[in-house]
């Protein structure tokens, strides 16, 4: 019985391929140095992953934190009694993490604790289950934790990123559609076609997509995808452009792109009747719908002007505003949650750069200083947003906070990666104890 | 009498060809360094190329005949037969976010539109694309109105509707590879495909 859960612990293996890996090209000057000490084991064997060693991970890359090399510390405390706090202080730490993992049943117990060194206090203690398979779940879990006490923003280490991916040229090329942790890591591919696959999006509750794919008939439709379960349903068949499919925020509506009437136009699916309602109507290209979050509009691109800009429609009374004036190429708009503050692809002196507008005052500011930057997707938190980017002649992600004080990319060791989606859930939810 | 129409076409279509060879319909901008991928002719398939021009060998590999969209033709007449072909390019270009067919490029569409029209049982599918820049739905909605351009030329000209079908690749489908205008310049095109 012993050398069976022995077994389990070590059994656990490593599929991976063309991961992504992130490397911070730029993070905040006013980073918190954390120490994240070696998570303590107590039970036999070895753990096939080490959380705390994520933990670390995941803060460094946020940029928004210093971590401590473990080689530097003065001591590997694993609970309370062992912590000088001095020692940290001497190491001008300003926060100290610890725990431990045990087996509990047929799972693993993690205990963790984060300190605050100068005021000697405890500021979160914490214990969690999970699975043996759900190490870098539970570590993604007290990132999250950490990282939302010492900033006040909700964590994104427990998200998953959707993206496309393209391998091979001619009649050899690929596309597959993934989905991956927030780090880039437990890469899988969901769908995999030699034609081409775009305009991936999760669904509000983080357990559907929809996609579009050109794999029957040589013809573009849009599907739906459940994540779990692979099941998949095929929404549209219409002749022309079957595109840009858009959740609405409750999940129930799409908005897509239909040019059945001889003409892009933006229409609204009815997911349960699949009855179709018409929203724009013009003989210039109308593409990209993306929901306000109140779900009661839709932000679009549209050339009407004669080059493609932002428009936004009322969905009760169908009245038009146009929301970008600045530059002479506006395209793919997401607002941010906060209704506030809108995200878009927008060309500058001929490059294509990710900028974000404030709605309110009509203030642009370009986030991006990369080229050909496309497909910005926000994490669920608001603050940090994904994108897909041209890095020496290969298609990348790379992220960039809203702020623009962190960046960060995830080169693929090969293939174009491009689309990416972010997650609106996390992929496993801890419930703790204390 | 008859005779002579054909002749005067075929001679038509013989100097098209000629103006064709020299790479009348190349795209605008394209360099002119890479002459390997001259679109249009009887060239490599971009498609088939697996490097960027940069990265081309500096030995030219041996042209591969275009296929893809050209159709070869025999002017006035309906026959199939194999003599007196005129070849057709099959690949029309495009400016940066415009849908606009370009006068360099009308006579051959109008020699394709007859072509239809002599051919009733002729069907095309005209296939639009467009280069990486800018965001791949609007590429898409782009590359389609490429097409239907395409299309209303040649419908305009005598080609009927049911004969034509539409689709766009958008940005998704390059014929050049590369992250620069040259290869900018190949991909914002329209292929027409007979079945």
């Amino acid at each position: 019985m012993k050398l069976t859960k022995y077994l389990i612990l070590i059994l656990v293996c490593n599929a991976s391929f063309a991961e992504l890996r992130i490397e911070v090209t730029k993070g905040v000057d006013n980073a918190v140095p954390i120490a994240i000490v070696p998570f303590e084991w107590r039970d036999r064997g070895v753990l096939p992953e080490d959380p705390s060693r994520v933990v670390t991970s995941d803060l460094l890359q946020s940029g928004r934190f210093d971590t401590l090399p473990t080689e530097q510390m003065l001591s590997l405390p694993h609970s309370k009694s062992e912590v000088y706090f001095r020692d940290w202080r001497m190491l001008n730490v300003e926060y100290l993490v610890i725990g431990h993992l045990k087996l509990s049943g047929d799972q693993i117990l993690l205990h963790f604790e984060l300190y605050n060194v100068f005021k000697q206090a405890v500021e979160v203690t914490q214990e969690i289950v999970g699975g043996v398979h759900e190490l870098r779940d539970m570590a993604h879990h007290v990132s999250d934790v950490v990282f939302e006490k010492l900033t006040g923003i909700e964590g994104a280490f427990s998200t998953q990123i959707l993206y496309v991916t393209v391998n091979g040229t001619g009649e050899e090329r690929r596309f597959n559609l993934n989905v991956a942790d927030a780090d880039g890591r437990r890469p899988e591919a969901l769908v995999s076609s030699p034609e081409p696959i775009l305009s991936a999006s999760w669904a509000p509750d983080g357990k559907r997509i929809a996609y579009v794919s050109f794999e029957k008939d040589d013809r573009p439709a849009i599907y739906i995808r459940d994540v779990d379960t692979g099941s998949k349903e095929q929404i549209t068949n219409f002749p022309g452009l079957n595109g840009a499919p858009a959740w609405s925020p409750d999940g129930s509506n799409m908005a897509m792109v239909l040019s059945r009437d001889g003409n892009p136009e933006i229409y609204i699916m009815d997911l349960k009747t699949r009855s179709l309602r018409r929203i724009t109507r013009h003989y210039a290209i109308d593409t990209e719908p993306s929901w306000r979050a109140d779900g009661e509009a839709l932000v679009f691109t549209s050339n009407r002007g004669g080059q493609p800009q932002i428009y936004q429609i009322t969905l009760s009374n169908l009245q038009l505003e146009r929301l970008t004036f600045e530059g002479d190429y506006n395209a793919r708009a997401r607002v941010l949650p906060d209704g506030e503050n809108m995200i878009m692809v927008h060309r500058r002196n001929g490059v294509f750069h990710i900028a974000l507008l404030d709605l309110e005052r009509g203030r642009l500011k370009v986030l991006t200083e990369t080229s050909l930057d496309e497909s910005p997707s926000i994490a669920p938190n608001g603050s940090m947003l994904i994108y897909a980017t041209l890095h020496r002649g290969q298609g990348i992600l790379a992220a960039v906070s809203v702020d623009g004080g962190v960046k960060f990319r995830l080169p693929s060791s090969e293939g174009d990666v491009r689309e990416p989606d972010w997650s609106p859930r996390k992929r496993r939810i801890f419930k703790p104890n204390m | 009498m008859a005779t002579t129409r054909i002749g005067r076409l075929f001679a038509l279509g013989l100097t098209l060809a000629l103006m064709f060879g020299c790479a009348s319909n190349k795209p605008e901008e394209a360099d002119t360094g890479d002459s390997s991928a001259t679109p249009g002719g009887e060239t490599p398939t971009s498609d088939r190329r697996s490097v960027e021009p940069a990265q081309l060998p500096e030995v030219v590999k041996p042209p591969v005949p275009e296929t893809r969209g050209t159709v070869l033709w025999v002017p006035g007449s309906d026959s199939d037969s194999q003599t007196d072909l005129v070849q057709l390019p099959g690949r029309f270009y495009f400016d940066f976010d415009q849908a606009i067919v370009k006068r360099a490029g009308h006579p051959e569409l109008s020699q394709h539109a007859q072509y239809l029209a002599q051919n009733r049982s002729k069907t095309l599918r005209l296939e639009g694309h467009a280069d990486e820049r800018g965001t791949r739905e609007y590429n898409l909605a782009l590359g389609e109105r490429r097409a239907n351009a395409v299309k209303a030329y040649l419908s305009a000209q005598g080609a009927v509707g049911r004969q034509i079908e539409v689709i766009s690749y958008g940005e998704e489908k390059p014929a050049g590879a590369g992250h620069d205008e040259a290869s900018w310049a190949q991909n914002r095109r329209v292929d027409l495909v007979y079945r």
